[in-house]
């Protein structure tokens, strides 16, 4: 039980972080940090319950990131509908793909690698018109205020994603403990027994995958509420999708605070070098690659595994 | 207009297309007989490529001759990362393999921006500007060169595969692991030996390529998806397969290119794979495995 513990005391720790943090740099490095959490959640219904690895979550980071900034800028809608019809649009485009791809049974590197090639595709075809932004990418006019979604207090928004946070981890709890999850644990363990069970597979991770890709999407609305900018490369780049999928690993996959976890760490460690190196460029993301290597090598349940509770055992197939 | 462009571009892309299907031996080779995908194989392109690069610059080396010097090396380090990283993060599941491979190309790529920046860098070697005519069109002599070695590398993998011990090795491990442990193959050492080819390849691919391409940090990222697209096209694990979906893929970019323009061309190759990958799995030319 002590990984839960631990993800409860420190995300009241991160709950307290406004109230005592002064510097806007630091408030701004923590919201970034949330913000991952919460994207790494997403990755983590899929790829962690689910079993599916993306490669390309940044599809549905920039389906929302994109959606909501043409939606306010080139069509002239409020902040919040215009978020919540980008999050609908992206799970709505996270279930016909899915469709796609889960019909013709495609899994392990297979799914990798197409959801990579979609979330490349987005990037050249979003950098290609100009009611897209182009290659400059989309402003979204400063207004202050409630009604905007965009506050000049960056703390109040640090709460509201902090308690989206709260949210993806009540989410992750709601699915250790449902039997929409029991199907997916289910299938990620092994796909011909839970389907000789009654699983259906197809529906089962397409819900899934439509799930993951509304969290991503609401990533994606926030990033841009607090930074009124995004272009083509920040949101479909194959950054964003590999952030996903390393704070989620390195943190534990299929955990409820793995993602959390993996966040913090990873930030704090990259941000630790920048400061010690002089802010080199590359070097922070040296050491990611490197914490995965190790990760996958000694902790095949990530940082929630060292913290006590061994979690269910991830499939262990002895052949390939 | 369309007879002006369009033979040159069909050239151009056999070309590049050659170099393509170089890289995407390696990677099938790989693929065939680990049953793994490897995420760096661009990444190792992209190093490759710079040290062709330096090694011209700095020493004066061709970067044909560079070749005798880098396919070995890049054998050993090809070798040595499967040992003694890839292999014992696998844990018995293929996605650990992915995956360690991702972090593999993360660090690699980043180490080389951290190094050697985010600059463009290219040779102007004396060849570069010779072009060889062929009646119908112009070619410049370093893609020919290109052509006609990586298909002699072609044929040359082939051999080795088909009349050596090791390539007797190497198809008994593809084929049946554990049969092949039994009488007495050492399959680990035999899964170095395979990794370390491949990687090989990508060296050769490289100094192919340096006389007409350029190099930056990002170039691995760009080639690893073209890669993988190549040998689901050819069907995982065939070399002839690959070799004609790299030329293939090579004319489709160029005409992709030449008729959408450069930013939007890129998405030919995309399409290609998602297309492939949906559609037909097994490749165009390949059996089921």
């Amino acid at each position: 039980m002590s990984a839960r513990i631990a993800g409860c005391v420190l995300l009241a720790a991160l709950l307290v972080v406004p109230f005592v943090v002064r510097s806007e740099f630091w408030l701004s490095f923590w919201l970034l940090v949330l913000m991952f959490a919460f994207l790494g959640q997403a990755w983590n219904v899929l790829g962690g319950y689910a079993g599916q690895f993306s490669f390309g979550h940044a599809l549905f980071f920039g389906g929302g990131a994109f959606g909501t900034a043409i939606l306010q800028v080139r069509h002239g809608l409020n902040a919040y509908l215009a978020g919540a019809v980008a999050i609908a649009l992206t799970a709505l485009v996270g279930g016909v793909l899915g469709y796609l791809i889960f019909r013709y049974r495609l899994r392990g590197a297979y799914f990798a690698l197409v959801t990579l090639a979609f979330a490349e595709v987005a990037r050249v075809l979003i950098a290609s018109f100009e009611y897209t932004g182009g290659g400059f990418g989309m402003l979204v006019p400063l207004a202050h205020g409630a009604a905007n979604f965009q506050f000049s207090d960056r703390r109040i928004f640090y709460l509201i994603v902090w308690a989206l946070v709260a949210g993806g981890c009540l989410i992750a709890l709601w699915l250790e403990g449902s039997r929409f999850g029991a199907q997916l644990i289910a299938l990620r363990e092994n796909e011909d027994g839970a389907q000789a069970l009654g699983v259906d597979l197809v529906r089962t991770k397409v819900l899934a995958l439509m799930l993951s890709a509304a969290m991503a999407a609401t990533v994606g609305v926030f990033y841009v509420q607090n930074f009124l900018f995004v272009d083509s490369h920040i949101a479909f780049g194959p950054a964003m999708s590999i952030e996903a999928l390393l704070v989620t690993i390195i943190g534990g996959m299929g955990t409820i605070f793995g993602p959390l976890f993996g966040a913090v760490l990873l930030h704090a460690v990259g941000e630790l070098a920048k400061q010690i190196t002089g802010n080199a460029p590359g070097l922070n993301l040296v050491l990611y690659g490197v914490l995965l290597i190790l990760a996958l090598r000694f902790l095949p349940n990530g940082l929630a595994g060292i913290l006590g509770r061994k979690p269910k055992p991830v499939r262990e197939t002895a052949d390939a | 207009m369309f007879s002006g462009l369009f033979l040159p571009a069909v050239l151009n892309g056999v070309a590049l297309g050659a170099v393509y299907a170089l890289t995407a031996l390696g990677l099938t080779l790989i693929y065939g007989v680990l049953h793994i995908i490897n995420f760096a194989h661009g990444s190792l392109l992209m190093l490759a490529l710079y040290a062709a690069f330096f090694l011209y610059t700095l020493g004066g080396v061709d970067p044909y001759l560079a070749m005798l010097v880098l396919m070995p090396l890049f054998f050993a380090f090809g070798y040595v990362l499967q040992r003694f990283v890839v292999q014992p993060a696998w844990h018995g599941r293929d996605e650990n393999v992915l995956l360690v491979t991702l972090g593999l190309a993360i660090v690699i790529d980043n180490l080389a921006l951290w190094l050697w920046t985010s600059t463009t860098r290219s040779i102007d070697s004396r060849y570069a500007f010779e072009v060889i005519d062929l009646g119908v069109a112009f070619m410049p002599l370093a893609k020919a060169i290109a052509f006609f070695a990586a298909l002699a590398f072609g044929a040359l993998l082939w051999a080795l595969m088909t009349f050596t011990d090791l390539g007797k090795a190497i198809r008994a491990v593809a084929r049946e692991r554990e049969g092949a442990r039994l009488v007495g193959v050492r399959v680990e050492h035999i899964y170095a030996m395979t990794f370390g080819i491949g990687t090989a390849m990508v060296a050769a691919a490289a100094c192919l390529l340096l006389p007409t391409f350029y190099v930056t940090p990002q170039v691995g990222y760009a080639f690893v998806l073209v890669a993988f697209t190549t040998v689901v096209l050819g069907g995982m694990g065939s070399f002839i397969g690959a070799l004609l979906a790299g030329l293939l893929l090579g004319v489709i970019e160029a005409l992709c290119g030449l008729y959408l323009g450069e930013s939007l061309g890129q998405i030919g190759i995309f399409a290609m794979f998602i297309l492939v990958v949906l559609f037909r799995p097994t490749g165009l030319f390949g059996a089921r495995a």
